[in-house]
């Protein structure tokens, strides 16, 4: 499957979506909806998190799931002193994270701000594309990312200029202040309109991931509904964080909207992918994501097509380790590269 | 290769430095035994751990002596502050030898290390350390000032939570100025040979602990015995009425905490993901071995499918295997006779009409196993639904209404523990006020912490421990 493949969802909103929540998409009809699902305890999904914190991962399930972490992995740099400079020596770094072992896997995509897109995908040249094929993908940050605060019609143009640059992902934020007012219908609208946006002109569409902010949203009853409202509005991804907010990724998070991607796949038989982001620093946590993935919506979903990491300095940590398991002892800092 | 076939992680068990054959720990040393030796075995592979002394009547004699001179010449005169050093360094080194007692529990019991080494564990230290708290602050557990001990406690264990029994059983009577002579389980006396070590490293008085092990005849010279102040039994309710004959007309206190049939009430507004857990966690939690166990799921009949279906696919992700690999979540039953009796009332229950279902799980082909179940189906009258089944065997009715749910729950012997899963606070209250059952947990199953009392209603016994109300089990004056 390539990502220019992946069947573009209607424009919002999808039938499926009506049909499920039995109405039009305004605040209201959202409102009965989202409310009315089941509700979160928050210590015993904290639990049940740990719970699956504790899998003890060893020999060959480690190096798979370390090699599988690299390969499900958006390197990300997202700063205002981002250049054309630094997206290219982190294309380097996604083409070959392993300097030293040309057998390492490479990542999914990387992920830059708008602007970014062109040299990202000029540095990628013949390498960019689905990672499915080996390839690797360009994700951009859209709609006026991390707050989300600007007009519609800027957060559509961000979108539309970096698809036309060549974008084969959109990290959309949503609006969480309108989320927190209860406007339900105006955040349904926006991901619908900001999904129409990624369209290209041969039809085919740049996948949406809907950044939750879930730092913001404060509460885990707030997580499930503002991750139901993504996904009938239109997400393939559903994604906790910018990274700039703190809290970012957690595990309950993450498994909260793993438990609603699995409700949604029981309910519609159609798979969306769950991307964590910000805070993931080490191997060993990222092995508890794999595992809560796999225990949760089952071993599918580790494929880049479902699953992501956004993450920057994972990555080094992650080859440490697959350098560890190759030669039995750690080597250091100096035996990885810098980005 | 699969992810999900996670390779193998096992404990290692070179931390344990087990001896060959143990005796009887009585007024501070391992003496042997006058009754035929027995060995245990792990219930994973049938293999022999270790053979061990069985007390004769005379060994019974000796014991409760060493306790009776423990606590005329020394316990009963020291101090509430020196009892409770001694308290407190015995928790510390159940801490710095966590890792060992964990990995011997898993040994002899068949309980996942995960739970031996995240549950059990943890809780012994916490039950010493908060009865240590209590040893000098007993004119304050609301009996007037200075109450007394009650002198010699007998003490008799289940093989369900080995350690953890009998530090329920040990902490509290120590802390209160009793002396103890304490009989483990017959098929899990480990982890209390290990213990009667620490107390040696400890350095606690002789005869102030004593520890016989044997079968079910010892316990019953031990509850017999006149010298015998106080008998604190936990078990099975056939033998408690046994133990509640055998003392009747005799100035022995008794506590006893006996069989349950749990109720765990799902409404159709409960957090549902949380509630799955809840119930994985309520009847699978050692392998349903809990005398708490939430056995009889009550489901509000309209989410009955939704919280089935999502319950088989859980139950599809539980890993049974070896106890002491650190991914296994459901160990092995703890001995034949057990899974004997697991196995019967399962096939009654098929018989009797409901439907039984499991996930597909490889089942090793040694030791005594036995796959999680759900009976759907069940009706009130079913003997799957009225006896314990003391197995990883759920029974899965319904209720239409809170009322219904309240009398169906209820409607049973027994009344040691129930849940209770809805996101509606008043709702939970209003509920948990008519259980008749002495622990309610809402939105959440099998949790313990010392501070709680914890104990039943009706056939499942009387008296109860933890918290301050557990002291008063080993006081004069002192309820029951």
């Amino acid at each position: 499957m390539t990502l220019s493949s992946v069947p573009a969802h209607e424009v919002a909103p999808s039938p499926r979506a009506l049909q499920l929540l039995g109405g039009d998409p305004d605040d209201a009809t959202l409102s009965r909806y989202l409310h009315g699902l089941p509700g979160v305890d928050a210590v015993g999904l904290e639990q049940r998190a740990a719970g699956l914190g504790t899998r003890s991962i060893k020999t060959t399930s480690k190096a798979w799931a370390l090699d599988r972490i690299i390969q499900l992995t958006d390197l990300t740099t997202l700063e205002g002193a981002d250049t054309p400079g630094k997206v290219r020596s982190l294309v380097a770094k996604a083409l070959r994270p392993d300097a030293s072992d040309p057998t390492c896997p490479r990542v999914a995509a990387v992920c830059v701000y708008g602007d970014m897109v062109p040299y990202a995908v000029e540095a990628l040249g013949g390498a960019h594309g689905d990672p499915d094929d080996g390839l690797i993908g360009v994700a951009a940050v859209a709609t006026a990312f991390p707050s989300g605060r600007a007009s519609l019609d800027v957060k559509l143009r961000d979108t539309a200029e970096a698809v036309a640059d060549g974008a084969d992902e959109i990290d959309m934020v949503i609006d969480r202040g309108a989320f927190l007012a209860g406007r339900y219908g105006l955040v349904f609208d926006q991901i619908a309109q900001v999904k129409a946006a990624c369209r290209r002109g041969d039809g085919t569409s740049a996948s949406l991931k809907v950044i939750l902010e879930t730092g913001e949203l404060n509460t885990y009853d707030n997580v499930r509904r503002a991750s139901w409202l993504a996904i009938l509005a239109g997400a393939d991804f559903i994604k906790t964080s910018t990274g700039k907010v703190q809290p970012a990724a957690t595990l309950p998070v993450t498994l909260l909207m793993l438990e609603v991607v699995r409700d949604w796949y029981r309910a519609t038989g159609e798979r969306i992918g769950v991307k964590p982001a910000g805070g993931i620093r080490s191997s060993k946590d990222a092995i508890k994501y794999v595992v809560t993935v796999a225990e949760t919506v089952g071993e599918e979903w580790l494929q880049p097509h479902l699953f992501r990491f956004g993450a920057s300095s994972l990555l080094n940590d992650v080859l440490l380790q697959r350098q560890k398991l190759a030669s039995g002892h750690y080597s250091g800092a100096d035996y990885v590269t810098i980005d | 290769m699969s992810f999900l076939e996670y390779a193998p992680a096992p404990e290692s068990r070179a931390i344990l430095n087990l001896r060959d054959e143990y005796g009887l720990f009585i007024d501070g040393e391992f003496v042997e035994g006058g009754g035929t030796p027995f060995t245990t075995i792990s219930p994973a592979d049938e293999k022999r751990i270790a053979t061990i002394a069985s007390a004769s009547d005379a060994d019974i004699d000796r014991a409760v002596a060493a306790a009776r001179r423990a606590y005329e010449r020394t316990w009963s005169k020291m101090s509430g502050r020196d009892r409770g050093k001694y308290l407190f360094r015995i928790a510390r080194l159940v801490q710095e030898r966590a890792r060992e007692l964990a990995v011997a529990e898993s040994l002899d019991n068949g309980k996942p290390i995960k739970e031996s080494r995240d549950v059990d564990v943890p809780l012994v230290a916490a039950w010493f350390f908060y009865y240590a708290g209590w040893a000098d602050k007993l004119d304050y557990a609301g009996l007037g000032a200075d109450p007394k001990a009650l002198g010699v406690a007998g003490q008799i264990i289940p093989w369900n939570f080995p350690l953890l029994m009998l530090a329920w059983k040990i902490a509290p009577a120590l802390a209160a100025g009793n002396t103890v002579v304490l009989k483990p389980a017959e098929t899990t006396p480990l982890t209390a040979l290990l213990f009667a070590e620490i107390l040696q490293q400890a350095d606690l008085p002789p005869g102030v602990v004593n520890i016989v092990t044997g079968a079910g005849a010892t316990g019953a010279t031990l509850v017999r015995h006149p010298d015998v102040d106080k008998i604190a039994f936990t078990g099975s309710t056939a033998v408690g009425r046994e133990i509640a004959k055998a003392v009747a007309g005799t100035r022995k206190k008794v506590t006893l905490e006996l069989g349950g049939k749990a109720a765990n009430i799902v409404f159709d507004d409960a957090p549902i993901d949380q509630a799955i857990e809840g119930i994985v966690n309520g009847i699978f939690f050692n392998q349903g071995h809990v005398c708490c166990a939430g056995s009889r799921l009550l489901v509000q009949e309209n989410v009955h499918d939704e919280v089935v279906d999502r319950l088989k696919a859980r139950l599809s992700t539980l890993r049974l295997g070896d106890p002491l690999d650190k991914n296994t979540d459901i160990g092995a039953i703890n001995s034949r006779e057990q899974l004997d009796r697991i196995r019967e009332l399962s096939d009654i229950g098929e018989e009797e009409g409901a439907e039984r279902w499991s996930p597909d799980c490889v089942i090793p082909d040694n030791g005594f196993w036995f796959a999680p179940t759900i009976f759907t189906n069940v009706q009130s009258s079913h003997r799957i639904a009225r006896e314990e089944i003391f197995g990883p065997v759920l029974s899965v009715l319904t209720f239409r209404t809170p009322a219904e749910a309240i009398a169906k729950a209820n409607n049973t012997p027994y009344g040691l523990s129930a849940g209770i899963w809805s996101d509606k606070g008043s709702k939970i209250l209003a509920v948990a006020d008519r259980l008749r059952a002495g622990v309610v947990w809402a939105n959440t199953f099998n949790r313990f912490d010392p501070s709680s009392p914890f104990g039943g209603y009706k056939e499942s016994g009387y008296g109860r421990e933890g918290g301050r109300h557990g002291l008063l089990a080993y006081l004069k004056g002192g309820a029951k």
